[in-house]
């Protein structure tokens, strides 16, 4: 097992014709994850590589049953096609760009769940369960099929963090990123929770950031709600006050959000923080208690 | 992105908002000829984009145009936080006979916009946040539905209890939250929103603040920016799509991804070494960025050795190679660089580097320890 996606993942790519868009549906192939096709309204009846090309996320639909939409499409957009996906009922929408204002995305947050389905971003990378299904942009070849969940609202930091799980034997069940903007659609609460429940996950690395308040709730859930074992990341314990660090959640505002108040938080739920992202393995193995690494990737099928 | 005072203040005017009277001095001359129009007793505050002018000494009455003369010639003096005062605004005079506080943001943690308002404004609102909290009556609003009016009847009759006083303040939350909206705003605050007759509020101050991801949609807004805001690398950075903050250290840093480039400012600071920026390059695999980048951070004397980070994903070593190849043929680098490169087409990435004599790391820590020693 896993979480949110597997083999039984069918996904659409919204903006398949884009540069980016058209790149990570080949590499998403390639990786094994089954691409049902894409969408770019006016391109109707074209191909990408093998990919049939639809004029809507409903034409799609009929052709296709996918369960899964990733959105590669510029921020001018994003917000109709996050709905547009909602409207047709796909349950899992990933979206990967960048740029989306907040105000709209606090509309799309509350539009997805009326609709009843869940989305993931914006300003994320995705999500990958090693071996089985990649539904992002990330590198495929750093990962490897285990028993670790990894939640971050970071890409490039998780990629770290992910190569030196990788570089242990440490591998993964599943990667989610979930954005680095201040609104997203699935937070860390919801994914510790599907963790919890995942007989494949043993252990989760949480990888945080300055801004909100996120993390300090995830302690909180933590210490009340799991069983399973936690270790964490947080970025920014550098980081002056009221800059914007890159992400738009990313920045400490009223002497909020910092380094800080996360990693004394998540202490406190007795959740160990490494200083640098080589020490995450370390801490994974002192928390599972073993000598080893082997059992961590032995119960995979 | 923020914007002064009097420019929050032209927006709410645009809104239907009810203003105190004033006009943008730049020089003490033009204060006096300000109040001398006015006739009677003026304020002059400091238009600066930081907060805690009137701590600084950013917030003087004057009873004449000599007066103001004065006056305003020592406000531009000033430099609060580190930056220079370079305008001022003149406002009439007017009583307060009571202040309030009103106040639109986004809580991230419920995902609403929260309309705040307070009896006790005029003071600083994070001293109260902090202090007295229960003074600050919050409303949580769904973006899907807005603000409904019996919920600001509610409210607005609990602070302002006078009917004709919270008709008129439940009016003016309406137009704050419409423009709040409209132009994709962080934050609308009115601090103080006084009450200067026994009929009338009046916005005394404005602070408005603009999500930058909203700014597309907004020319009009994106002409407000102050370029002192940000400096004179930041503002290069940022028109090349490079996300760039300035620091003190001596360090020049260049990573890939917001979180990596704040991961490895904080690697460097625990191995005892002091970054002096910031610097982001993004995900794209355009040499050119890279050249862009180097430029930016060499053109800081403060910095003594550079570290380039790079965790390949969307990007491609191979491009950032080249790049840095690129920025070392057009620029004169006078400062060692440690590079680490791994990811998406490392091995060719490594050989083009290694190449033209440039020694690649592959370990994070290893990098910065060397980049540490050599500063």
């Amino acid at each position: 097992m896993s979480i949110l996606v597997d083999k039984n993942t069918k996904v659409l790519v919204q903006g398949i014709t884009g540069r980016d868009g058209s790149f990570h549906a080949q590499a998403m192939q390639e990786y094994g994850t089954n691409v049902a096709g894409g969408v770019t309204p006016g391109k109707g009846g074209q191909k990408v590589g093998t990919l049939p090309v639809f004029n809507s996320v409903k034409d799609a639909m009929a052709e296709t049953q996918a369960n899964c939409s990733i959105i590669y499409v510029p921020a001018k957009f994003s917000s109709a096609a996050i709905k547009e996906a909602a409207d047709n009922k796909i349950p899992l929408i990933i979206c990967i760009t960048e740029g989306v204002p907040v105000n709209e995305m606090l509309e799309n947050y509350y539009y997805v769940q009326d609709k009843g389905v869940r989305l993931i971003g914006p300003n994320c990378p995705g999500l990958i369960s090693p071996g089985k299904c990649k539904v992002g942009i990330m590198p495929a070849r750093i990962h490897l099929p285990g028993n670790i969940g990894v939640i971050s609202r970071s890409g490039t930091l998780t990629y770290e963090l992910v190569y030196n799980l990788t570089n242990s034997k440490m591998g993964q069940s599943t990667c989610v990123g979930i954005g680095g903007d201040a609104v997203v659609g699935t937070g860390y609460i919801d994914l510790l929770g599907m963790f919890e429940k995942d007989p494949d996950t043993h252990a989760i690395v949480l990888i945080g950031e300055i801004g909100g308040e996120e993390e300090e709730r995830a302690a909180e859930y933590i210490k009340g709600h799991m069983t399973k074992p936690v270790v964490s990341f947080i970025s920014g314990r550098s980081a002056p006050a009221d800059k914007k660090m890159g992400h738009a959640g990313a920045i400490i505002s009223q002497g909020r959000g910092t380094a800080k108040a996360k990693i004394e938080a998540l202490n406190k739920a007795n959740i160990p923080v490494a200083d640098c992202p080589s020490q995450i393995p370390k801490l994974l193995k002192e928390k599972l208690k073993i000598t080893g690494s082997d059992h961590l990737i032995s119960a995979r099928e | 992105m923020k914007i002064h005072e009097y420019q929050g203040l032209a927006l709410f005017s645009g809104y239907g908002i009810r203003t105190s009277i004033c006009e943008l001095a730049k020089t003490p001359q033009e204060a006096a000829a300000i109040t001398a129009k006015f006739g009677g007793k003026v304020v002059i505050k400091a238009q600066v984009l930081v907060g805690g002018r009137g701590k600084a000494g950013g917030v003087k009455v004057a009873s004449s145009p000599q007066e103001a003369e004065a006056r305003a010639k020592e406000i531009l003096a000033l430099k609060i936080q580190d930056l220079p005062v370079e305008k001022v605004l003149v406002a009439k005079a007017v009583n307060l006979l009571q202040e309030f506080y009103m106040g639109i943001a986004v809580d991230r943690a419920m995902k609403k916009v929260v309309i705040m308002v307070s009896a006790a404004g005029g003071v600083d609102i994070e001293d109260l946040a902090k202090n007295t909290p229960e003074k600050i009556l919050k409303l949580y609003v769904n973006p899907l539905a807005g603000p409904s009016d019996s919920e600001l009847d509610k409210i607005t009759a609990r602070v302002f209890v006078d009917p004709v006083l919270a008709a008129q303040a439940a009016d003016t939350i309406k137009k704050m939250y419409r423009l709040f909206i409209e132009k994709d705003c962080s934050l609308v605050e009115i601090n103080p929103y006084a009450k200067t007759a026994a009929d009338t509020l009046t916005a005394i101050d404005a602070k408005v603040n603009f999500d930058d991801n909203g700014l597309f949609k907004h020319p009009d807004i994106e002409q407000l920016r102050n370029p002192e805001e940000l400096t004179a690398e930041e503002v290069r950075a940022r028109e090349a799509g490079l996300s760039f903050v300035n620091l003190d250290g001596n360090i020049g840093c260049i990573v890939n991804g917001a979180g990596l480039a704040m991961a490895t400012m904080d690697v460097i600071k625990l191995f005892g070494g002091n970054p002096a920026n910031f610097l982001d390059v993004g995900g794209s695999s355009n040499p050119g960025k890279m050249v862009l980048a180097l430029e930016i951070i060499t053109a800081n004397k403060n910095v003594k050795a550079i570290l380039i980070n790079i965790f390949g994903g969307i990007t491609r070593c191979d491009d950032v190679a080249n790049g840095i190849l690129m920025a070392t043929a057009k620029l004169d680098i006078k400062v060692p660089m440690v590079i680490r490169l791994v990811g998406t087409k490392e091995p060719e990435g490594r050989e083009i580097l290694v190449k033209a004599g440039h020694v690649v790391a592959d370990d994070l820590e290893a990098a910065v320890k060397k980049v540490v020693g050599l500063v």
